[in-house]
């Protein structure tokens, strides 16, 4: 019975309640989006989302318990087995899954549909965490980032057979993690500089300012550091490579499906098409836009309930409180988000064991990349791509997938004393 | 526990944070033109347009009424068609406008409804009414049409038709939005603002496939329509369209004032057209074919064209002559036809007999007792400021001036002043042998019908008038007309000097316009003939009756018909004796103008 005492007093209770206000001011959202004045339904009637949600919210209590009930011990010891089971299944989805919008990413069950790619999250994170969790394991050694590299680009190259790029993008979420646990600075160094560059290259029409500009800087450099051979020969290459890139990407592009070229052309003209490609971002936009300052109130909205956003349910709910509590509606939203991504910190921090510390950083990567991304799509400052806002977006899948990877490590970190003493 | 990277990690957060609420803050605060983007996708605005005031004549018979008629629109977001050329065929609607049409509502607005095909009859309508419910995204909507129940009174009542874009940015007040209907001529664009009522505005909220979501607020932005206020209109129908008969087939004007009101009775101008041909969709053709009809029936020849006034401001002459003391009535001169030419009457004559006879040499010399009053021993300063004091009381009687009837466009005529004969031979180089012909109304004047209409009014008045006006209450009131219509103008002549002329004037129709006279109406007129260096010269006649009580006073001007004894004076006798008796009881003088034909 002392046991039990100190579990539940370890829970840690301050993001259960954030959890709970993500997904009441989430269910709300859902209700928001698909209110209808002329024929008004109870936010609790199954026959729209809001009610269907509610199911799900349901199922997901359920889910937790099992999790809190659970031998804590259980994770560590499935995860590799976990990780096997969905690899198998993603292996299966996109032979057998149902085909929707061209993606093979979904399985029904009966009225039920499940997307595999959403859970393989927690699997992974799982999986990472024991894979890494020997002491010996050393980001600073090749061998080693090798490996943790291998583990992420299984499932990623599963889900593109579906081919699903937006989920198998969150599977970069995993660097942030990586990054916390010692994987060498230059790498992100490399990677925000290639973004900046891929940005820099989409964005400016005429490629040849580009390159003025990269010599400049380059000429810069050479200047103000010491003038050895190697260096100037270094920055010299260096600065050949990034001209050579930014011409090189124009011509990728163009080589993309017409989908995902347009996506990411839109983010720099969203006016290029308006009622076409441009249509999601743009109406996206004004119905964010039109929330002013304290937003035209609950139910009040016009942009996502008449349809003008598509997926205002989903992928754009967002919009819905955006456009309905305005700035100060968001701002309470993203305060939400940023408390819970800094108490995960705060927790992983705390653990005893690598393994919690780590799965408890990839709860928190994977979040803070769902975050960003889809707030960043709605506003128009990241290309569209289909990912949940998670515990607001509507769907079971994505509650579920998120439910169960913060839980998992909600329940780890109540154990935190006890799995000190296994090790 | 000195791994900095948890710290560099919170850090991320809170400036991805900071970066997405600023992103927040610029879309939804700073910047405004989402949220009106957002009333322009969900919020339409439907204009509900009144109906437009209906114009009734003095007996309150219907001059012009609203016509339904429809128009087709077209949601371009749910149009769709399958087989073009059977579209265009069952709407009779070429392949290329439909095209056009379909691409400049795609401009306007991809889910809002803009016009395919504008104002279908009634007819055309009904036959393509089964057809609509094959082609999702077009519906019929209900406008109306101004029409014309006797096509009568075409230039008087004018026309409405879509506002141009000059006048769209003319117009201050915001009021008018393209594609509106607004009147461009006659009383429909002069009383435009009492005709056209007042625009409702409903806001609806839509959604994305244009579906009607309810009102906006509950209605709390909506405003009713405002039906335009009726029109009761002076003209006198039954004179009208007698009149109109009566001036078929020639070219000229009729104008019939009632003296004590200054209204006016008819407005004939000769030839005019059927005004329900510019009315609705019919506008645009029918428009360009009457402004090229070399017989210009958009011209409004009563306030718009203009001719030397001739003889009949022989009574003009001698009434400022009487006034000034310059003539008596007793004032007697030879007709000398040296001076000018004349035709057989007894000789000399008296004030009366050069009415009664239209002396020229009479006038001649008259004229020159009232320009050369020797002020000036200068004889051309003296001229210059005897005319200029003429001018001044000729003036008066509402000529070379614009009497400002009630529509647009009229022309005021002119009166020569000194200015304009130094301005032609130079000051001090012309004198009165240079402007003599100003004494029996030809030379540099011009004056229109109107004018003259209104100069029989003056003398039927003896002395005063109204100045002339197509509208007698709006909205059912008096009060509502504008002020300057009922307000008399004084012309500065004695009434007792107009007794000799009235009788002058009766007198003088026996023997220049025997055909006018009517049994048991005693009218007074003059005859004028105006010279019209191209051609035949103008028949001109004005007249008032009865002439104790009078109650009506006319203008006649029938275009290249030669000496105004004869188809002038039987017309302006027709019309008296329809407007008084109400039937006509000589039909041979009738026979006789309806079979004149003077129009070339």
């Amino acid at each position: 019975m002392r046991q039990d005492d100190l579990y539940i007093n370890k829970i840690d209770w301050i993001t259960i309640l954030i959890y709970i206000a993500l997904v009441t001011m989430g269910w709300f959202n859902i209700y928001a989006a698909v209110y209808d004045e002329q024929a008004a339904k109870s936010i609790f009637d199954f026959s729209i989302n809001s009610g269907k949600q509610l199911v799900w919210i349901g199922t997901a209590i359920l889910l937790i318990t099992v999790i809190m009930v659970a031998d804590y011990r259980l994770f560590d010891n499935l995860s590799m087995i976990l990780f096997g089971f969905f690899l198998f299944i993603l292996l299966l989805t996109p032979f057998f899954g149902k085909e929707i919008n061209g993606q093979r990413a979904w399985f029904e069950i009966g009225v039920f549909r499940l997307q595999p790619a959403e859970f393989a999250k927690f699997a992974t994170a799982l999986a990472l965490a024991k894979f890494m969790e020997s002491p010996t394991f050393d980001l600073s050694k090749t061998k080693f980032q090798m490996r943790a590299l291998g583990i992420i680009a299984l499932p990623v190259a599963l889900i593109m057979l579906q081919p699903d790029t937006g989920t198998a993008m969150v599977y970069s979420a995993f660097g942030i993690m990586l990054f916390r646990e010692g994987m060498p600075q230059r790498y992100y160094v490399f990677a925000l500089s290639f973004v900046a560059i891929s940005l820099l290259s989409l964005g400016i029409e005429e490629n040849l300012y580009l390159a003025a500009g990269v010599g400049v800087v380059i000429a810069a450099l050479i200047l103000i550091g010491k003038k050895t051979w190697q260096r100037i020969t270094a920055l010299t290459t260096i600065g050949l490579i990034v001209i050579a890139y930014s011409y090189s990407l124009d011509y990728v592009v163009s080589k993309l499906p017409d989908h995902q070229q347009n996506r990411i052309m839109v983010l720099f003209n969203p006016d290029l098409d308006p009622l076409g490609v441009g249509w999601n971002v743009t109406q996206s936009k004004i119905a964010i836009g039109s929330g002013g300052f304290m937003g035209k109130g609950y139910l009040e909205g016009t942009q996502t309930k008449f349809d003008f956003v598509p997926e205002q349910h989903t992928d754009f709910i967002f919009c819905t409180l955006g456009e309905e509590f305005g700035w100060v509606g968001s701002a309470v939203m993203i305060g939400l988000f940023v408390a819970l991504l800094i108490r995960l910190v705060f927790l992983a921090e705390r653990q005893k064991t690598r393994f919690s510390r780590i799965y408890g950083y990839c709860v928190m990567s994977i979040l803070l990349f769902h975050f960003t991304i889809n707030i960043a799509m709605t506003i128009g400052l990241f290309p569209v791509v289909g990912i949940p806002l998670p515990f607001f977006s509507y769907g079971g899948s994505s509650l579920w997938s998120f439910t169960i990877l913060l839980f998992i490590f909600i329940k780890l970190d109540s154990h935190r004393i006890q799995l000190l003493g296994r090790h | 526990m000195n791994n900095p990277r948890p710290a560099i990690l919170v850090a991320v957060i809170v400036l991805i944070a900071g970066v997405l609420l600023t992103k927040l803050f610029l879309i939804q605060v700073a910047d405004d033109s989402f949220l009106k983007r957002a009333e322009r996708n969900a919020i339409q605005r439907v204009v509900d347009h009144p109906y437009r005031g209906l114009v009734y004549d003095r007996n309150d018979k219907l001059l012009v009424y609203n016509n339904p008629v429809f128009d087709l629109m077209i949601i371009p977001k749910e149009f769709t068609v399958k087989d073009t050329a059977k579209f265009c065929q069952l709407f009779k609607i070429e392949k290329e406008e439909l095209i056009d049409k379909y691409q400049a509502a795609r401009k306007y607005s991809w889910v809002k409804p803009s016009p395919l095909m504008k104002a279908i009859s009634n007819a055309e309508f009904a036959r393509i009414q089964d057809f609509l419910i094959d082609y999702p995204g077009l519906f019929v909507m209900t406008r109306s049409v101004r029409a014309y129940p006797q096509a009568s009174a075409a230039n008087a009542l004018g026309y409405i038709g879509e506002i141009s874009g000059n006048q769209l940015k003319a117009d201050s007040t915001r009021y008018y939005r393209q594609g509106d209907y607004v009147g461009l001529a006659g009383l429909e664009r002069y009383y435009e603002d009492d005709l056209r009522g007042k625009k409702g505005v409903k806001y609806k909220m839509v959604n994305v496939r244009g579906i009607d979501k309810g009102s906006f607020k509950g209605g709390e932005y909506d405003t009713l329509s405002l039906a335009g206020k009726n029109i009761q209109s002076t003209i006198d129908l039954e004179l009208q369209l007698y009149g109109e008969k009566l001036m078929a087939g020639k070219r000229g004007s009729v104008v019939a004032i009632e003296p004590k009101t200054g209204e006016i009775l008819s407005m004939i101008s000769a030839p005019s057209y059927d005004p329900n041909i510019l009315a609705g969709s019919r506008f645009g053709k029918n428009y360009g074919v009457l402004t090229m009809d070399e017989t210009k029936p958009l011209f409004n020849r009563p306030i718009m064209a203009m001719y030397p006034p001739g003889s009949i401001f022989k009574v003009v002459q001698s009434l400022i002559g009487l006034q000034e003391g310059v003539l008596q009535t007793n004032t007697v001169f030879s007709c000398n036809q040296a001076l000018v030419k004349c035709h057989p009457h007894p000789n000399p004559t008296n004030l009366f007999g050069a009415i009664k006879y239209s002396c020229n040499p009479y006038y001649h010399q008259a004229y020159r007792k009232m320009i050369n009053r020797e002020v000036s021993s200068n004889t051309f300063k003296d001229t210059q400021i005897g005319l200029d004091q003429w001018r001044e009381s000729v003036m008066k009687f509402g000529l070379g001036q614009t009497l400002g009837i009630d529509m647009n466009n009229e022309k005021g005529g002119s009166i020569p002043s000194s200015a304009l004969y130094n301005r032609i031979y130079g000051e001090g180089r012309w004198k009165y042998s240079t402007i003599y012909s100003l004494s029996i109304g030809q030379g540099e004047m011009l004056v229109t019908p109107l004018q003259m209409a209104n100069l029989a009014a003056i003398f039927a008045n003896k002395g005063w008038y109204y100045p002339p006006h197509l509208v007698k209450t709006i909205d059912g009131e008096r009060a509502n007309i504008p002020e300057k219509f009922r307000t008399k103008v004084e012309v500065g002549i004695d009434a007792h000097h107009f007794d000799m002329v009235h009788d002058a004037m009766n007198e003088a129709l026996m023997g220049t316009a025997n055909r006018a006279i009517i049994k048991d109406i005693a009218i007074a007129g003059k005859t004028g003939t105006a010279q019209n260096p191209a051609g035949a010269d103008h028949s001109v006649f004005v007249a008032f009756a009865p002439k104790e009580d009078p109650q009506i006073a006319i203008a006649v001007y029938v275009e290249n018909s030669g000496f105004g004894g004869r188809a002038a004076a039987s017309t302006a006798s027709l019309m008296i004796e329809k407007y008084l008796r109400g039937h006509i009881t000589r039909p041979a003088l009738e026979d006789y103008v309806l079979a004149g034909k003077f129009l070339y």
